[in-house]
């Protein structure tokens, strides 16, 4: 186990750099999105030395679904089968902010003036805060592509970055998602069916049950981690709901009440914030759970790529046997071997680099997590004792 | 002449005095009478003048010629500058206290007065005749020479006595709405009811006319007392809510004394309904009479401005400290209830010792409550609710081992009792309550038995709020008092917001406790994610965070109940404080409506007699005009009651508002001193985790 973490350290330099995308040749970003009823347009942005661009610069609309032909054309090439595909953008989801948006107009009457501009307020602070977590997420996925030395050479890629007109994807049809679903029935019986299979490199043998292991462990953490911000969130709601009532109850008195109001007002700035920074750590787990995903279906495929060799080792040992179609078994056995060694090569590397990556992911955002925390229980508590001190004056 | 002008000015003195401070509390009946008095003022005035004026009134006039209008241009204008300024300046409380002290013991002044040598002296020399034996007699021993006095007078003017009674009662009422002086009158009265007696008076009008005379002749008496009384006016509404509200001032007997006076003297003026109270604690002061001293009132007088008398306050709080602490179970089963000790430290005299200690149940609680609002809460006073009962959190107790819910139900439970006795107790007039002292000192108490049943009677209650309810609609009150009615929709409305407020709270409260309990099991998951990670750094980061998140956890959990402790019940007993104010103002509407009530009797009497009259038949003629007589004393001493239940009720709103004011900056201090502490802790949290995320590599 050391001597992989050691292999990890090794490879960090280059990791890094992955990473942080500091590769000039091709430079991707989303500065700027469009919402449109329920449709993102984002606008793909693309600097690049390449010369397989007709242009060193240009930008395209893009929308979500696009985004997913271009995963999905990926994962359904053969060749990338031994890499870690990086996993598809969650679709944009502003039904939370729009139900409340809802809910505000209908309330409009039933509140004051300032509450419901309070309210408002809120609410687009939070419709943002998701808008750039939604175009936040389309934009690794990009970059992520355009960072791996293999994808950025993908055609599919270059057409999307590209081609200025509409892709004219459609989406998924019944048909095709109920055959998604049931190719996912399928993967996962045969999961079950190839585990059974004996690893015969040991690096693989471990990266499986620490992936694993790992997956599960991540996957709770992130739920436990939304769960926690999400409570955290409703106590910031009723800091608000309360500093809205204070306010109301101090517009109706006099003097006794108006130092209350002060209070209030911090409070809303403090839990509203450190549910922020509290998305940023369930972002990331987030992310790493749907990367490990991507990165157990690389096992996978190679799994499956070593059954299919042990199959064909055995279909070459019966038609030896059996003495006839031997050459066409020993060219199946040959091009499954083949394959299979490619997968393993290439699932190696990308194992190791996927690991340091995650190791360096997990520090930056924790150091800024952390980082946030403190600053917004320092401001909150500069605000707390400047109130204190209005009311012990009082 | 010269007197007859004196009346004049001091006619439109008052009559203008008056009015401006509560136009709108009088009735409009009310304005009319005191226009009426107006003119049967002067009439009477001079009439008095040419006619018998005795010789009483003789000696007094020179001294009056000068001196009156001296010494009274001064203090009067003392007096309506000083309460009126205070009336703009900040609200109309002190008017209103000052009000209230009239009425509710309307012989504070009185007693401090005759207690006090230096008034002796002057007064007998002043007076000379009437007053002087009783005077004298008073100096001895307080009480008694209060009754003496009392009945002095009445003997004076026997075939008055009842219309004078009832005079008087006009006259207090009058001067509600006028100033304190007019408390003058009832010193007064002795003199100026013998020089007023020869006179007669219309049946009907007399009522007006003697209150006039009242009025009148108190510029008469006055001459150096006057001093003395516009002093003593002055300094009357200052000592009395400081006595109040802690008594301590002096010591506790003081005040106390005070209220007998005045209790006293409502008996004897006119057979208030309170007299059984009074009774009884009419035999207390004679013992604690002596220790009144005169410097209490002497050092009250210059402590006027009401900032003095808030810093009293706060002072005087210091002198009694009331803390409940170890509840303890006592029995098994559904007979098991919870004991708690009540720890007293005082350094009023009022009590046995500096410190005692004894142990109470719940329900002895709401049998405090019970006593105390059945004898105060027609008064107009603010009785403090105790916490509610609840069956469901004592069932949990009864029957729970040592659950945390249950723990904190009692816990909340016992500060919530705290909470309540101390508000008992910082009430000026319930501290001085014997049962309140009881409830405090005696070792042992006679059984709560009522309270028993009280939770049952919660439903008796409910009830009884229905009916309230239904009779508030009916009644329209038809408010004239600005300040009420500015007041009582202020209540309503705060009670809403406290309430709205309340429920936010709660579920912040709510909310906390959840996000404490994902913190605890994230910090749990994250721990596991820490042991599967293979890389060491972040293993070790992840398992430093876990920790973190722990006592983060922690962290939430005790503002959790800071939030519950400091904020939402103090909000919960706001919203029980708020209710118990509108009772007040329910029994000041009773009050109105009883008042209405005898009034409208008096005037179907009235239309009887007109009947007979006209229908000359002399014999039932008497009769009539007894029941005239009887209904008018009804409805002088029903609108008396009023006045005085509405100068309670302002003056307890009053000072309810400062100590919620006091209340809410102290808890929301405390409220968010625990929010820094958290912010704090969690800044040391997370400054600790730093390095730990900065070395993974």
């Amino acid at each position: 186990m050391t001597s992989i973490s050691e292999d990890s350290d090794k490879e960090k330099v280059r990791s890094v750099s992955v990473d942080l995308n500091n590769d000039a040749s091709l430079v991707i970003d989303i500065p700027d999105a469009l919402c449109e009823r329920d449709k993102v347009k984002f606008t793909v942005h693309t600097k690049t030395t390449l010369s397989s661009f007709q242009k060193p610069e240009f930008s395209v609309p893009r929308q979500h679904e696009e985004f997913i032909w271009l995963h999905d054309t990926i994962v359904e090439t053969e060749e990338y089968a031994g890499l870690i595909i990086p996993p598809a953008p969650p679709k944009p989801d502003f039904e939370g902010p729009r139900e409340k948006m809802h809910k505000l107009g209908e309330g409009e009457s039933s509140m004051t003036k300032e509450e419901y501009a309070k309210m408002k307020q809120e609410l687009e602070a939070e419709y943002l805060a998701v808008f750039k977590k939604t175009v936040q997420v389309h934009e690794v996925f990009l970059q992520r592509l355009s960072s791996h030395p293999i994808f950025r050479k993908d055609r599919n890629f270059q057409i999307f970055l590209e081609y200025d007109q509409d892709l004219s994807v459609r989406r998924k049809n019944a048909k095709e998602m109920f055959g998604g679903f049931f190719k996912n029935m399928v993967k996962s019986a045969d999961e079950v069916l190839i585990s059974g299979v004996k690893e015969v490199d040991e690096f693989f043998e471990q990266e499986k049950t620490f992936l694993l292991d790992y997956s599960s462990k991540i996957k709770d953490a992130s739920a436990k981690a939304e769960k926690m911000t999400r409570s955290h969130k409703n106590v910031a709601d009723d800091y608000n709901h309360i500093s809205g009532a204070l306010n109301s109850t101090a517009a109706d008195n006099n003097t006794a009440f108006k130092k209350t109001i002060s209070v209030c007002v911090l409070q809303k700035l403090e839990d509203r914030v450190a549910s922020d920074q509290e998305l940023k750590l369930t972002e990331l787990l987030r992310y790493y759970t749907r990367d490990i995903q991507a990165a157990k279906d690389l096992l996978y495929r190679r799994a499956r790529a070593l059954a299919d060799n042990e199959n064909s080792n055995k279909a070459l040992d019966k038609a030896r046997l059996k003495g006839k179609d031997i050459a066409q078994a020993e060219e199946n056995q040959k091009q499954c071997l083949q394959k299979f060694d490619k997968l393993s090569e290439s699932g190696k590397k990308e194992l190791t680099s996927f690991k340091a990556r995650r190791v360096v992911a997990f520090r930056k955002n924790l150091i800024e997590m952390t980082e946030l925390e403190i600053k917004h229980a320092k401001n909150s508590v500069s605000l707390l004792q400047g109130s204190i001190e209005i009311l012990n004056s009082n | 002449m010269a007197l007859c002008h004196f009346y004049l000015s001091q006619m439109a003195a008052s009559s203008e005095r008056s009015p401006p401070p509560f136009p709108d509390s009088e009735e409009p009946e009310l304005l009319e009478d005191s226009d009426e008095e107006a003119d049967a003022f002067t009439g009477t005035s001079i009439s008095e003048m040419d006619s018998p004026s005795p010789d009483s009134t003789r000696p007094p006039k020179d001294i009056f010629n000068e001196p009156p209008e001296d010494i009274f241009s001064d203090p009067l204008s003392n007096i309506n500058s000083e309460p009126q300024k205070k009336v703009d300046a900040k609200i109309p409380s002190p008017s209103s206290d000052e009000a209230v002290d009239l009425f509710s013991d309307p012989l504070d002044d009185d007693s401090e007065v005759m207690s006090s040598p230096e008034v002796q002296n002057p007064m007998p020399d002043l007076l000379n005749e009437p007053v002087e034996a009783p005077k004298s007699d008073v100096l001895g021993e307080p009480p008694v020479h209060r009754n003496a006095a009392r009945h002095q007078d009445v003997f004076e003017d026997p075939p008055k006595s009842s219309s004078k009674s009832s005079s008087v009662k006009k006259a207090a009422s009058a001067e509600m709405f006028g100033d304190d002086d007019d408390e003058e009158d009832l010193f007064k009265e002795p003199p100026k009811v013998v020089t007023k007696k020869p006179q007669p008076s219309g049946p009907p009008v007399d009522v007006f006319t003697e209150v006039k005379s009242d009025v009148k002749v108190k510029p008469q008496v006055k001459d150096d007392p006057t001093d003395l009384f516009a002093e003593e006016a002055l300094t009357a509404p200052a000592p009395k809510p400081s006595s109040g509200s802690s008594s301590s001032r002096t010591n506790g007997v003081h005040s106390e004394e005070q209220d007998l006076f005045s209790e006293a003297t409502v008996e004897l003026s006119l057979d208030s309904p309170c007299n059984d109270r009074k009774n009884k604690e009419a035999v207390k002061p004679s013992v604690s009479a002596p220790a009144a001293p005169v410097a209490s009132s002497s050092s009250k007088a210059p402590s006027k401005s009401l900032e003095e008398l808030e810093e009293e306050e706060s002072e005087d709080k210091f002198d009694l400290n009331i803390s409940i602490t170890n509840p303890e179970k006592v029995g098994d089963g559904m007979n098991a209830y919870m004991a708690y000790k009540v720890s007293t430290q005082t350094s009023l005299t009022m009590f046995r010792s500096k410190t005692f200690t004894v142990r109470r149940r719940f329900s002895d609680f709401l049998g405090l409550f019970e006593k105390l609002s059945e004898k105060h809460s027609q008064n107009g006073y603010l009785i403090p609710p105790p916490p509610e009962k609840s069956i469901l959190g004592m069932t949990k107790v009864k029957v729970g081992k040592e659950d945390p819910s249950s723990a904190e139900f009692v816990e909340r439970r016992r500060a919530a009792l705290e909470r309540y006795l101390q508000r008992v107790v910082s009430h000026p007039s319930l501290l001085q309550d014997p049962d309140v002292r009881e409830f405090l000192e005696k070792e042992e108490l006679p059984r709560a038995v009522s309270t028993q049943a009280l939770s049952g009677a919660g439903f008796l209650k409910m009830l009884n709020k229905a009916t309230d309810a239904v009779s508030k609609m009916t009644i329209k009150m038809n408010e004239q008092d600005v300040w009420f009615d500015e007041k009582i929709q202020d209540v309503e409305n705060e009670e809403q917001h406290l309430r709205k407020l309340h429920v936010m709270v709660e579920s912040l409260v709510n909310h906390r406790k959840e996000l404490s309990g994902n913190t605890a099991v994230f910090a749990k998951s994250v721990a596991m994610l820490g042991s599967s990670e293979d890389n060491t750094a972040l293993s070790r980061a992840l398992s430093q965070l876990a920790e973190v998140e722990d006592r983060i956890e922690q962290l939430h959990q005790e503002q959790a109940s800071n939030d519950f402790f400091t904020f939402s019940e103090l909000l919960a007993d706001y919203i029980r404080l708020l209710g118990a104010v509108r009772g007040c103002f329910d029994q000041r509407m009773k009050a109105w409506q009883r008042w209405q009530d005898a009034e409208n009797m008096l005037q179907k009497k009235r239309e009887a007699e007109a009947k007979l009259l006209w229908a000359n038949k002399p014999d039932k003629l008497q009769q009539a005009k007894d029941e005239i007589t009887e209904w008018e004393a009804k409805v002088t001493q029903y609108e008396r009651e009023f006045e005085r239940i509405s100068a309670t009720v302002r003056k307890e709103v009053i000072r309810f508002d400062k100590e919620k004011a006091r209340d809410f900056n102290r808890q929301v201090i405390k409220y968010l001193e625990s929010l820094l502490h958290s912010q704090q802790q969690l800044i040391k949290y997370w400054d600790a985790f730093l390095p730990e995320a900065k070395a993974i590599v």
